[in-house]
């Protein structure tokens, strides 16, 4: 049942790719993402509203998994990652597109289905007051996230939550997601 | 009381409370990956500063960028200085934006209405 979880995600996020890893993500690793990135977008002069929203977006996408993410399932060729996940950014026509992909148990799909569904149901204007309950309502979890990580992405990004579940055996699939980032965000879903 | 200083890095703010000088400023980048451990001293610092309050405290915000797990805590903050304000003493929030930063000025305003406390919506050049 178990698939090369590589080269899915190789198919997945091709493209123009000024970015990618595959492999543990861990506090140095968010910083070197973030330090390349961050003097790419400075390099190719892009305008400063947009370079802001890579840069955040790339934080909580990061940030997601970071705090999300399963071990990898014990017959994953990776064992030695503690936080196994995948990362690509891609330049498009009027921005850039932030896909990530990590291990996710069966068991809890349901629960982050709905709530990416929900976010993809809302208007802009709904999502901003999603973002503002939960900010005032919820505390950081556990695992260290706040719940707002998706929302602010939705916000931030304008656009709906491209997303994907493929089952790697009867307790793991990969969950693979993707955001477009433009300089503008307000055109769809008002 | 001892002012409250934490030296900015590249994930975590520059944080400087200090009664003596009139001086309450959090500026930089928040983008830990724990923030509830960075935000939890100035917290307590708080707490403790809430006895012995300024006249008017004027706090200043001046954040490049933010994380969501940052935005609770800076929330957390917000709430301490609205206990200030709610025992009667003046409490006012500078939100400082780079001009075309939208994201930024909403964020701000974000707080302003959840937050009884005057704000003040400070844009400045990029």
């Amino acid at each position: 049942m178990s698939f090369d979880v590589e080269d899915y995600f190789s198919a997945v996020s091709s493209g123009d790719t000024i970015l990618c890893f595959k492999g543990n993500v861990d506090s140095e690793r968010i910083n070197e993402t973030l330090d390349t990135i961050e003097e790419k977008l400075i390099r190719d002069n892009e305008p400063p509203r947009l370079r802001k929203r890579v840069y955040n977006v790339l934080v909580e996408s990061l940030q997601n998994l970071y705090h999300h993410m399963e071990k990898a399932p014990p017959d994953f060729h990776d064992q030695k990652s503690e936080r196994y996940g995948m990362l690509a950014i891609n330049r498009t026509g009027n921005g850039y597109r932030i896909y990530t992909c990590n291990f996710i148990l069966n068991d809890n799909i349901p629960q982050l289905e709905e709530k990416i569904e929900q976010i993809n149901r809302s208007t802009h204007k709904e999502i901003s007051e999603l973002y503002k309950f939960i900010l005032n309502h919820q505390r950081i979890s556990a695992k260290g996230g706040g719940g707002l990580g998706l929302v602010d992405i939705a916000r931030k990004t304008g656009n709906k939550l491209e997303y994907s579940f493929k089952k790697y055996n009867d307790k793991y699939s990969l969950f693979c997601m993707n955001a477009l980032v433009r300089e503008d965000n307000k055109n769809i879903n008002t | 009381m001892k002012p409250i200083v934490i030296e900015g890095t590249p994930k975590t703010p520059s944080i400087k409370f200090d009664p003596s000088e009139g001086v309450f400023e959090i500026s930089g980048r928040s983008i830990p990956e724990n923030s509830v451990e960075f935000y939890r001293p100035l917290l307590e610092w708080l707490d403790q500063y809430k006895e012995v309050p300024l006249e008017k405290t004027v706090v200043k915000i001046r954040l490049e960028y933010f994380n969501t797990s940052s935005s609770k805590c800076i929330l957390d903050v917000f709430k301490k200085l609205e206990a200030i304000h709610k025992a009667k003493n003046e409490v006012e929030v500078n939100w400082y934006y780079e001009e075309d930063d939208e994201d930024m000025l909403e964020a701000g305003e974000d707080y302003e209405s959840i937050i009884r406390v005057p704000f003040k919506m400070m844009e400045i050049e990029a």
